[in-house]
């Protein structure tokens, strides 16, 4: 595991890779013309993207990333055949305290329950806590995100906020989720 | 109708930019209140630097989501520290910070009754369904404070913040409409 010679952005079925400003907006605007995935994905306002519009995303993110200097930003790909499948994000890094936020998104339904985000958790762990040395991960999602949550229990997350009601969606009230996991429980983990 | 502006110790108010960054820049050289009140790193900055930042808020005009505050005492109109509100307008969620930056003004429910003030605003004139709040684990001041403005505690982060060599927890807090409106008519907290 600790090998230096291990691939940081190689899993088993998928690999992390860099944005491709040819192929990946047109597959991302498809992704943002699904309103579950937003809705999954995102707590702002689903709203559907053309090509244009995310290949713009792009640019200004791979701006911020620079100008900031506390967001690394992944594409997630199929290793047989290199299709885009999700992204996986480390954000809001505060290198004083060793803390971030994890994003992970699986853009299509037909990758979903394949192990696809399992293996991008597994590889986005392993970057926070053996290549950006932080000291603990940070996850928020919705309530009603069952996937995301079942997610983060098995890899010992744990659940350490609940903001009640601090979605409205579908006319109704939901709860957000804070899940945490410290390098400690990591490591203890990776070696069991 | 109420004054939404004005409670039993202080009041909200909108300093000019001068006057507001003369403070301020005082107040960020006391590291005790900066690591109070923030999470961030200390930093120093010019009263050039602080006075710019209010100018060029006024220059690209009312941000909607945002409603920052300086609060005056009521008793000898002093200038003690600032409230802040930051809105998700979708989620109808407001998120508050508030400072007490003069000293002598700490654990006398100053910034109590100017908390008060921020979630009556935010439910009464902002239309939000709840307010939200994180403190460090080790402002105890902070925490009984946020409970007597109707406060819960909803959880703690574990460990994710390092200062003098010690890991501490942050504890986040939230008040919801309906709670709040039924303290209102004299529930108990």
């Amino acid at each position: 595991m600790f090998d230096i010679a291990t691939q940081l952005f190689d899993g088993q079925d998928i690999r992390f890779g860099p944005i491709d400003y040819e192929k990946d907006p047109e597959i991302e605007s498809k992704w943002t013309h699904n309103a579950e995935f937003m809705r999954l994905y995102e707590f702002e306002p689903a709203r559907p993207m053309s090509a244009a519009i995310v290949k713009k995303q792009y640019e200004k993110l791979e701006k911020k990333i620079e100008e900031d200097k506390n967001l690394y930003h992944f594409m997630l790909r199929a290793r047989d055949d290199d299709r885009l499948i999700g992204k996986a994000v480390v954000s809001r890094i505060e290198w004083a305290s060793g803390n971030c936020q994890l994003r992970l998104g699986i853009g299509s339904a037909d990758d979903r329950r394949k192990g696809y985000g399992t293996q991008a958790l597994k590889m986005l762990l392993r970057f926070a806590f053996a290549e950006l040395n932080l000291f603990r991960v940070t996850a928020n999602m919705a309530e009603y995100n069952e996937g995301a949550i079942a997610l983060m229990k098995k890899f010992g997350f744990t659940e350490e906020v609940r903001r009640r009601q601090s979605l409205e969606r579908d006319g109704r009230r939901w709860d957000l989720l804070v899940f945490g996991l410290l390098k400690d429980e990591w490591l203890n983990q990776a070696q069991a | 109708m109420k004054d939404l502006f004005r409670g039993e110790l202080v009041r909200l108010t909108s300093e000019e930019p001068e006057l507001r960054a003369k403070h301020e820049a005082r107040w960020q050289r006391d590291t005790e209140f900066h690591r109070l009140a923030d999470g961030d790193p200390a930093e120093l900055n010019s009263e050039k630097k602080i006075k710019a930042w209010t100018e060029k808020n006024i220059e690209s005009g009312f941000n909607p989501e945002r409603y920052p505050f300086s609060i005056r005492t009521l008793v000898d109109d002093k200038l003690i520290g600032f409230l802040g509100l930051w809105l998700n307008l979708i989620h109808g969620e407001a998120w508050v910070g508030i400072g007490i930056g003069e000293r002598d003004y700490w654990g006398k429910g100053y910034g109590t009754d100017a908390m008060k003030l921020g979630v009556q605003f935010a439910f009464m004139e902002l239309g939000m369904q709840r307010v939200s709040l994180g403190l460090h684990e080790y402002n105890a001041r902070a925490l009984k404070s946020y409970e007597k403005a109707g406060f819960k505690l909803e959880g703690r982060t574990r460990q994710d913040m390092l200062r003098e060599g010690k890991r501490t927890d942050t504890l986040w807090m939230g008040v919801l409409r309906d709670e709040w409106l039924q303290l209102q008519r004299g529930a108990k907290p």
